[in-house]
């Protein structure tokens, strides 16, 4: 299949930000301060700020948005970008957009873009839906003539005939929203910046939305990046989709990939974490959590299981206690957050060996999920130090860690050389017993 | 990343930027855009409650009034044959369309800040803009200016019109390119410094002493030292107003000369403030 052409390549994009205060941004308190300076005082603005910054000592005073962000979208292409909050989405938009500047790195374009960050922008109350079309879309760039000849089909895509010549202030936020979308989704440039316009308007007008993107990204052959974090929008509009986090590119491929990409970032996804110093890891002076490890069975640290591998689960804690007994817990839950079982370190023979009231130590109890147990998927730990009767938890740290499982159709697992989908988030390789009797018995 | 690059470009978005690419092409493109600014302002300005309209005629009359009974009543300054309140209704009118050009750009980035945030179109459209809706309101006290000079020149005290009233448009095109230019160079400073504002309005109010608004400019050697009279002497700003009087009233110092060098400066206040302006625009949101 012939490749489109690159319509718009971004290289090596970053965007530094200055964290704290710049200026105290006011004259009069740069006045005072140089006031303050020249008496030998120390500055009355930073008091305050570098209280709070006892905790960051040391680190830079500046932060990267964006890092190193490097992508190229084809003519016709539906990008999808997703990210968690922070991720650098908003950034990255707003340099596409031209709204902000890069500090590093280029943006080339082959066509004009422009961007929906966010619908209304420039909708005056007092004028009308009419008015507001004409001013709207020359905001966004188009000419005149541009929007006079579009201008039947946005009113007619926004559904507002009726109340063309009405003042936008008497427009409920649904009809502002359709039309503030029908101006953009009517652009003539050749690229396209749509950011979250899908979580307003009814169910009705959203379907006709993601309609209109797949008609000007498929008919029209023009190009939508497409920023949102409704999964649901993403999937049906785009096949590919960048994934951000901390300011990078995580991923960037298959949508549904890049989806699973994403719902991963929820967890944390270090197979391992550990408290250095006992005064500060959670607990109480009963027990404290030290550390929590991932392991495979060669003991390596590790996050990505076969639903042949055993898993191993290390918790180690400080047992503080000389009054009951203590026990690690863990929890394993699934990625759309259902607990699947819980489990305890008194589960083993010789617990009470090891907790006898008198020793505190340090205690590491390892936890074995059988092969064949798990499906494939995401799981996230659940982790604790307790004990029971009575039961008091002394430290617990949800979503500490996470793992990941995939099966394959080797032909010896739990779906034999069955490629296709199973079902269910437990794997279990169960015993079967089979009997048969013949048919003509008698 | 492929083969060779054979792309061609339609623009590019970098870091680096020519500090004297004014974007004039770009300005040119958004042209409809600019019309369709100053008609919402207009519209808005119309749709507003009957007090807004109304405030363009009571301001300049009101400070008229006042600036007649202080001035020429008290402080007994002459107008020669011209009438006293014509003689500062003149001055007012033409320099309330600096002070409003100036005022009104003066914020134009922290005003605007939640579109300019969202959508990417040259800044400057929109001080551009305000200047040229400001047209209307100048009209509207134009307007009323014509009304009280027909009415003083019957009764033969407004001097008599001179030829040079033909380069009006050239008066009103400096009074604007320099409140334009100063605001913007203004609006610029308050990405920074937020209380500037404030400052603002005073500054103003002190220009307008010095700009020969309420007196005759020849007043000014006579009653002053030089080392202070050269502030009003050497004010452009004056210098226009002065030159506004002479058109309407053919009394007062007139120099064409003056007047072009006068277009000279407040171009290059507006190229400066664009300058100025263009290198904001680039990274402002991130500060306000």
């Amino acid at each position: 299949m012939q490749e489109k052409e690159v319509i718009l390549r971004v290289e090596n994009l970053s965007k530094q930000y200055r964290l704290g205060v710049i200026g105290t941004g006011t004259i009069s308190h740069d006045l005072n301060r140089w006031w303050h300076k020249i008496r030998g005082k120390e500055d009355p603005y930073t008091r305050i700020g570098e209280r709070n910054k006892r905790n960051t000592v040391g680190k830079s005073n500046y932060v990267w948005a964006i890092k190193d962000v490097s992508f190229d979208v084809r003519r016709g292409e539906v990008l999808g970008i997703i990210g968690k909050n922070g991720a650098g989405k908003s950034t990255l938009l707003k340099i596409l957009s031209k709204v902000t500047m890069p500090t590093k790195g280029i943006i080339r374009s082959k066509g004009r873009i422009a961007s929906l960050l966010e619908v209304g922008t420039g909708f005056h109350p007092e004028l009308t839906g009419k008015e507001n079309i004409f001013l709207n879309g020359a905001i966004l760039g188009m000419t005149k003539a541009e929007i006079k000849s579009k201008f039947d089909e946005i009113v007619e895509f926004a559904g507002v005939q009726r109340y063309v010549e009405t003042p936008v202030k008497r427009y409920s936020s649904g009809m502002k929203v359709r039309l503030a979308f029908a101006v953009a989704a009517h652009l003539e440039p050749e690229i396209l910046v749509v950011d979250e316009v899908l979580a307003v308007g009814d169910a009705e007008f959203q379907k006709k939305a993601i309609g209109k993107m797949q008609d000007i990204a498929k008919g029209e052959g023009r190009t939508v990046l497409f920023v949102s974090h409704d999964m649901d929008a993403i999937q049906k509009l785009t096949q590919r989709t960048v994934v951000l986090a901390d300011g990078e590119v995580i991923f960037d491929g298959d949508t549904d990939k890049a989806i699973q990409e994403y719902l991963n970032q929820g967890l944390d996804t270090k197979p391992y974490h550990e408290w250095e110093r006992m005064e500060t890891a959670p607990g109480n002076d009963f027990g404290r959590l030290k550390s929590a490890a991932i392991r495979n069975e060669k003991g390596e640290l590790c996050n990505r299981f076969s639903v042949r591998d055993d898993i191993f689960i290390d918790v180690e804690y400080w047992d503080l206690n000389t009054e009951y007994h203590n026990t690690a817990i863990i929890h394993v839950i699934s990625e759309r957050g259902q607990r699947l079982f819980a489990s305890n370190e008194f589960n083993a023979p010789d617990w009470l060996n090891y907790h006898d009231k008198k020793n505190k130590g340090i205690v590491t109890a390892t936890c074995t999920i059988p092969r064949h147990f798990l499906a494939e998927g995401q799981f996230s730990l659940l982790v604790a130090v307790g004990n029971y009767n009575p039961e008091i938890i002394h430290a617990v740290e949800d979503n500490l860690l996470s793992f990941e499982v995939f099966d394959d159709t080797t032909g010896d697992g739990v779906r034999g050389p069955y490629a296709g989908k199973w079902p269910g988030i437990l794997r279990p390789m169960l015993n079967w017993t089979i009997k048969k009797e013949p048919l003509d018995k008698n | 990343m492929d083969k060779p690059q054979k792309h061609t470009w339609l623009f590019e978005i970098s870091p680096k930027s020519n500090l004297l690419d004014f974007k004039f092409k770009e300005i040119w493109q958004y042209r409809d855009l600019l019309m369709l600014f100053v008609r919402r302002d207009v519209v808005t300005l119309y749709k507003q409650t009957v007090l807004g309209p109304l405030w363009y005629l009571i301001q300049p009359l009101l400070t008229s009034v006042i600036f007649t009974l202080v001035f020429n009543g008290i402080a007994d300054i002459n107008t020669g044959t011209v009438n006293a309140f014509l003689f500062n209704l003149a001055g007012i009118t033409i320099w309330n369309y600096f002070a409003e050009c100036l005022k009104a750009t003066s914020d134009t980035f922290k005003k605007n800040e939640n579109i300019f945030g969202k959508v990417y179109f040259p800044r400057v459209i929109m001080p551009l803009s305000i200047t040229v809706s400001n047209l209307l309101k100048f009209g509207i006290q134009v307007l009323i200016f014509i009304v009280f000079y027909i009415f003083f020149a019957m009764e033969g005290s407004a001097g008599s019109i001179s030829p040079y009233l033909l380069l009006l448009p050239l008066i009103v095109f400096i009074m604007g390119m320099l409140g334009l230019g100063l605001g913007m160079i203004i609006s610029s400073m308050v990405t920074k410094y937020r209380d500037l504002t404030f400052l603002v309005q005073f500054g103003i109010q002190l220009l307008m002493y010095v700009s020969a608004v309420m007196y005759p400019l020849a007043i000014v050697s006579q009653k002053l030292p030089s080392y202070v009279s050269w502030i009003v002497e050497y004010n452009p700003l004056a210098r226009v107003i002065e030159s506004f009087r002479y058109m309407v009233f053919q009394q007062g110092k007139f120099d064409l000369g003056f007047i072009f060098l006068t277009l000279g400066i407040s171009v290059a206040v507006f190229l400066f403030g664009l300058i100025i302006f263009n290198k904001t625009e680039r990274n402002f949101i991130d500060t306000v």
